[in-house]
């Protein structure tokens, strides 16, 4: 890959992509890559998103049930638009 | 044959024929109050480990037993050369000498009533002493990969250790136990949101019904009937929440990266219990907490442990090395004094996972061969026993 990407997505059934670096700022074009196949797309970042944290690759409901590694990580529990920040204020486990 | 059949490593090899990488001489405590007494002893005596602990008095049933297995499973693994066991009481105090001596190593054995802490200590010095000429006496000899016991287990994780570190760990087992080393994994409440695929890397039915039987005893003995909340920052911890895990979902998927994508289990471990089914992969039911896992997968045996972290977890072990893999460029920018292999590349899709496990087995060898690990430098020797419940 000649250009680092921004955010990694596990598999292409995920609704949310991972951060890869550091300062990421609202209204960068991200390059995002698909880690399942290296294939990539382009997604712009609609908030300030830290390193690590996880961005929605689509708009998302509240009870909609997020997706990463291909599987079910937890139940969206406000409205998330595309490019937004995905973490505890809008998702929750389902387990505990 | 692979290309990673022909590894060997020089490491000492143990009168009951496993092989050890390290060469501890250790003081080891029955009880609370015979840490004292340990540590002047490792005072007296340079060469010497006491490993100091909390428990040990008053403990009955199952958590006694728990005791008892990680004091002899610890004085027994391989990277001790001898053990210099102190109690307050010559009765479990012989008890857990007798258990290390059936790997038919040296065991000097100390009790304190009747005698005193100084004593105690000048007879256990004396012991002490005559191990480390021994100890240091002893040679390193070639070994095959096929003979190291490699354990795993994850800590402070964020989103880049089920991308990186992971994975990395994953790739290893995926290369070497078909080579036959011995491996461990555990950490029995994060495997919640991952419990239907774990169930299913298990080498039969029978082995994947009684890994789900142990993880739902957990969920509903200790978990249910103990928590207040949905256990947000302790499991996931803050740390992990930090580094941008939202769900124990998410976590527990992250960690079953570690092993890999076709390896099995072939059996399950109690708590510090040493594997008995032969070469392979084993689940240990463990705590998440780092040292206490550490603790108890090196009491079952290991002899090194692999440790993905992702927000940077220091943790390390009195007498297994423990190599801290990471992906996360922020921890290798802001922490690279505690990281042994950085596979941040994988990140950056510069590395691929194939290229990461190399380079994890590469340090596996050059740790076995000797090579102090990043927590062996800063002197981190977290030795925590898990306790099950309150002791009378």
């Amino acid at each position: 890959m000649s250009q680092i990407p921004h955010l990694l997505v596990h598999e292409h059934a995920d609704n949310v992509g991972v951060v890869v670096v550091e300062g990421l700022t609202a209204g960068t074009e991200m390059l995002v890559c698909v880690t399942h196949d290296n294939s990539t797309f382009t997604l712009t970042a609609k908030a300030d998103v830290p390193i690590g944290h996880k961005v929605a690759l689509k708009d998302l409901k509240a009870g909609d049930t997020a997706m990463k590694y291909g599987e079910d990580i937890g139940k969206i529990i406000a409205d998330i638009g595309q490019g937004e920040h995905v973490h505890t204020h809008n998702c929750k486990t389902k387990r505990w | 044959m692979s290309k990673y059949s022909n590894i060997t490593f020089h490491g000492f090899r143990r009168e009951n024929g496993r092989v050890g990488v390290r060469n501890h001489v250790l003081i080891l405590p029955v009880d609370d109050i015979s840490n004292a007494a340990c540590e002047a002893v490792a005072n007296n005596v340079k060469g010497t480990l006491a490993i100091p602990h909390a428990y040990g008095r008053l403990q009955f049933g199952e958590d006694l037993e728990l005791h008892f297995r990680t004091m002899i499973g610890t004085g027994s693994n391989p990277n001790v050369h001898s053990v210099v066991v102190i109690g307050i009481e010559p009765g479990w105090t012989k008890r857990i000498a007798d258990g290390i001596r059936k790997t038919g190593k040296e065991v000097a054995e100390f009790s304190i009533e009747q005698n005193g802490d100084f004593e105690t200590i000048r007879r256990a010095s004396w012991a002490a002493k005559d191990f480390v000429h021994k100890a240091t006496e002893v040679q390193r000899e070639e070994c095959s990969i096929s003979e190291l016991w490699v354990s795993t287990k994850c800590g402070e994780s964020d989103t880049t250790t089920g991308l990186g570190s992971c994975p990395t760990v994953g790739n290893m087992y995926d290369k070497l136990l078909p080579e036959g080393i011995t491996g461990f994994f555990g950490e029995t409440s994060e495997i919640t949101g991952a419990e239907h695929i774990c169930k299913t890397r298990a080498i039969n039915e029978e082995v994947g019904e009684r890994w789900y039987k142990m993880w739902k005893a957990y969920q509903d003995d200790v978990i249910f009937a103990h928590q207040t909340d949905d256990l947000s920052d302790s499991q996931p911890t803050k740390g992990n929440i930090e580094g941008g895990l939202t769900t124990i979902e998410e976590k527990a998927l992250g960690n079953l990266e570690k092993i890999g994508r076709t390896s099995q289990y072939i059996d399950i471990l109690e708590p510090a219990e040493m594997p008995n089914s032969g070469n392979g992969l084993y689940f240990m039911d463990s705590s998440s907490a780092a040292a206490e896992c550490v603790t108890l997968m090196a009491a079952g045996g290991a002899v090194i442990h692999t440790f993905p972290t992702g927000q940077g977890n220091v943790v390390g072990n009195p007498i297994v090395p423990v190599i801290k893999i990471t992906a996360n460029p922020r921890t290798v920018r802001t922490m690279s004094e505690h990281v042994d292999v950085d596979v941040s590349g994988i990140l950056r899709r510069e590395m691929t996972i194939d290229e990461a496990g190399d380079e994890l087995i590469d340090m596996i060898r050059r740790t076995a061969n000797g090579r102090n690990t990043a927590a062996e430098a800063l002197g981190h020797r977290e030795f925590s026993m898990t306790k099950l419940y309150r002791s009378a």
